[in-house]
């Protein structure tokens, strides 16, 4: 049986089932009985009560430490950062200690802990409330980290992630939550580290993360009808990059794309393509191009913000690009 | 009802303080002969951390801090594998992959030690909540420095801790008293407006308190206290437990500076030095305690020359385990960084 679901109530109904299928699930943030800015964990605490869905103080240090603590001691916590922005405030607790934790006592712990994170840019939020900030955790041992962008993944990687025992960052775009798709009455877990082929093609592969795999499929779309044939590789976990899927590709088109929202510096595309390289350089036929945002904070402005983001058209740019004149 | 402080249970505790002093002197002067990194010692602080944590029972929880040799041995951790650990060998608690500022043993209660200041607070707490909301009663222990209360980490888990009753007890030993280096100008004590340590608690509507940290049977009594509370859901207790920092706890390096303890000044007021004659007259808790032993008649001197050369040879034994034990295989580098996959 299917229904047409979006995206943020996918992750609403897999929060319920997650908690329903086991007590030792609980769920902590700012506002969460209330349902969070946009609703994603509404109704959780009617159903489960506040011993299990824990509103927080304005604290995302503590409320960190406070999950990684739960988890050390038998409960599989979920915390909710309000904006990906946000989790700068709590680095010292995700990066030192839940990320570590395991490695430091050589395995005789480890810390079942999910963070979905809610970013991305869209909405003349401005700096404090855009930002993609994949690349500072996917540099850090003992983190794994997904981008859902199709509601089936949403709900199966958050499923995976919560009954993951290791910690694992999880990236919601917000320009994703109303978008539409189905989905299986019940959520089976995904396997966190697998890409996914989501449009076969010959002649360019085109790895996108996040929301900007719609618009690489967009891109895609367009191609088409001038007789470029993309292949567009949904990467699905930002770490541990499935660099296979991605080779493999590669090794039939010769030509790699890789679009992402966060700026280029230092960023996902860097980390990628240098893996490419190293596996497979070989079988590129033209250099690697990224797509990503230039090296500015996320303006506010509905207009600077527009030009910020990454769109269709740079995506094109960059596929034909990689392509000899023709 | 509070637990019974007899004399088993006090030479228990006499015992522990000796191993953890004896284990750090051993330490320092080993870190004379050959270089093993930097550490830090507790030496000075025994007669707060060995009452208090002998009051926990097999489940409950305690997060320490880069000061956390004393802990784990009085929560009954061997020296043997803490020497490991501390010496990077395959035999330690955590096969030399902690070390010195990670010291931690889960089975003595210890999952992680964090070594950011104020990194132990928040998980203290949430282990408090993880705990509770099984529905147990074991608690969690907070071990804390003075320092770790100027970090953000104290108030925004302190206004958690009390808000939602948890069963946390924050002990804080503040070991900036009398602070030697201070005086000469150079080691920077408590950097807070706050005067009052416990009022940074008490704000929250958090059961504060201070006390002597040296005075074995003061820590103990409030201590049961505050585990009697958290047991029975009345939430969180603070604990501030003044003690002397140590000459020896000196930057950066620690050095016996007070000499190997002649646990025979307890009774032998000529053997105390000239130098630093306050420390072993009034400041040291080890041998302070040991002289209260003694006054009430139950215990003699014969039996305390008895127990430290026993701890001591236990110390030693330690040492020599740990010596002769092997470096990790450079494999076990790259291993448990993450959870075996379908584990």
């Amino acid at each position: 049986m299917t229904d047409a679901i979006r995206y943020i109530d996918a992750i609403s109904s897999t929060l319920r089932q997650e908690l329903k299928r086991d007590d030792d699930v609980i769920v902590l943030g700012e506002d969460v009985s209330y349902g969070g800015p946009f609703g994603a964990t509404a109704g959780l605490s009617d159903m489960f009560g506040p011993t299990r869905i824990v509103d927080t103080p304005i604290s995302e240090g503590a409320v960190m430490g406070l999950a990684v603590g739960a988890a050390l001691a038998g409960r599989r916590p979920v915390v909710e950062v309000m904006f990906a922005d946000f989790i700068t405030l709590a680095m010292d607790q995700l990066i030192n200690h839940a990320a570590k934790l395991r490695y430091m006592t050589d395995g005789q712990l480890s810390v079942p802990l999910t963070i979905r994170v809610q970013g991305g840019v869209g909405g003349g939020y401005g700096a404090h409330h855009s930002q993609s900030l994949e690349a500072w955790f996917l540099h850090v041992p003992g983190l794994k980290v997904v981008a859902p962008c199709s509601v089936d993944d949403a709900s199966g990687l958050l499923a995976a992630a919560i009954r993951d025992d290791d910690p694992v960052v999880y990236l919601e775009h917000r320009g994703l939550y109303w978008s539409k798709g189905s989905i299986m009455s019940h959520v089976d877990p995904a396997t966190i580290g697998l890409a996914a082929v989501v449009r076969p093609g010959a002649d360019v592969t085109v790895v996108a993360v996040s929301r900007m795999v719609q618009v690489a499929m967009s891109a895609a779309e367009k191609l088409a009808a001038d007789g470029v044939d993309v292949e567009v590789v949904d990467l699905r976990t930002v770490s541990p990059i499935d660099l296979e899927t991605i080779t493999e590709s590669i090794r039939r088109t010769g030509r790699l794309v890789v679009a992402h929202e966060a700026v280029v510096t230092g960023g996902l595309g860097a980390e990628l393509v240098a893996g490419v390289h190293a596996a497979a350089f070989n079988s590129l036929t033209s250099p690697a191009i990224r797509v990503g945002a230039p090296f500015t904070p996320v303006p506010a402005s509905p207009h600077l913000e527009r030009l910020y983001v990454p769109t269709v058209d740079d995506v094109i740019a960059a596929v034909l690009e990689t392509l000899p004149e023709r | 009802m509070l637990p019974d402080l007899n004399l088993d249970a006090q030479v228990a505790m006499l015992r522990r303080m000796l191993i953890a002093r004896r284990f750090e002197e051993e330490l320092i002067e080993l870190a004379q002969d050959r270089d093993i990194g930097h550490f830090h010692v507790y030496v000075g602080q025994e007669s707060t951390g060995i009452p208090a944590l002998s009051l926990l029972e097999h489940g409950d929880l305690s997060f320490t801090n880069h000061r956390n040799h004393g802990h784990l041995i009085a929560r009954g951790a061997d020296p043997g594998p803490m020497y490991a650990e501390i010496l990077g060998r395959v035999t330690g608690y955590c096969r030399g992959k902690g070390g010195t500022l990670h010291l931690a043993s889960v089975e003595h209660g210890f999952p992680t030690t964090s070594s950011a200041t104020g990194g132990c607070i928040p998980l203290a707490v949430g282990a408090g909540m993880g705990l509770s909301r099984l529905g147990s009663d074991r608690i969690s222990v907070c071990l804390m420095g003075d320092g770790a209360l100027e970090e953000g980490a104290w108030h925004e888990s302190a206004n958690i801790a009390a808000m939602e009753s948890l069963p946390v007890i924050f002990l804080c030993e503040n070991n900036s008293l009398e602070a030697l280096g201070q005086r000469a100008g150079e080691y920077p004590s408590s950097t807070m407006a706050v005067r009052d340590l416990t009022e940074l608690a008490s704000v929250f509507g958090i059961e504060a308190v201070a006390i002597d940290g040296l005075d074995v049977r003061a820590v103990h009594e409030t201590m049961s206290r505050a585990v009697l509370r958290a047991r029975c859901g009345e939430g969180p207790t603070f604990i501030e437990a003044r003690t002397v920092r140590w000459p020896g706890n000196r930057p950066i390096w620690p050095e016996l500076a007070t000499g190997r303890t002649d646990i025979s000044m307890a009774w032998e007021d000529s053997l105390v030095p000239e130098e630093h004659a306050i420390w072993h007259r009034k400041q040291d808790g080890l041998l302070g305690f040991t002289r209260e032993l003694l006054a009430e008649g139950n215990f003699r001197t014969e039996a305390v020359l008895r127990l430290d050369e026993e701890t001591t040879e236990h110390v030693r034994e330690g040492l020599v385990f740990a010596l002769d034990s092997s470096y990790p295989d450079p494999e076990e580098a790259l291993e448990h960084v993450f959870s075996p996959a379908g584990d």
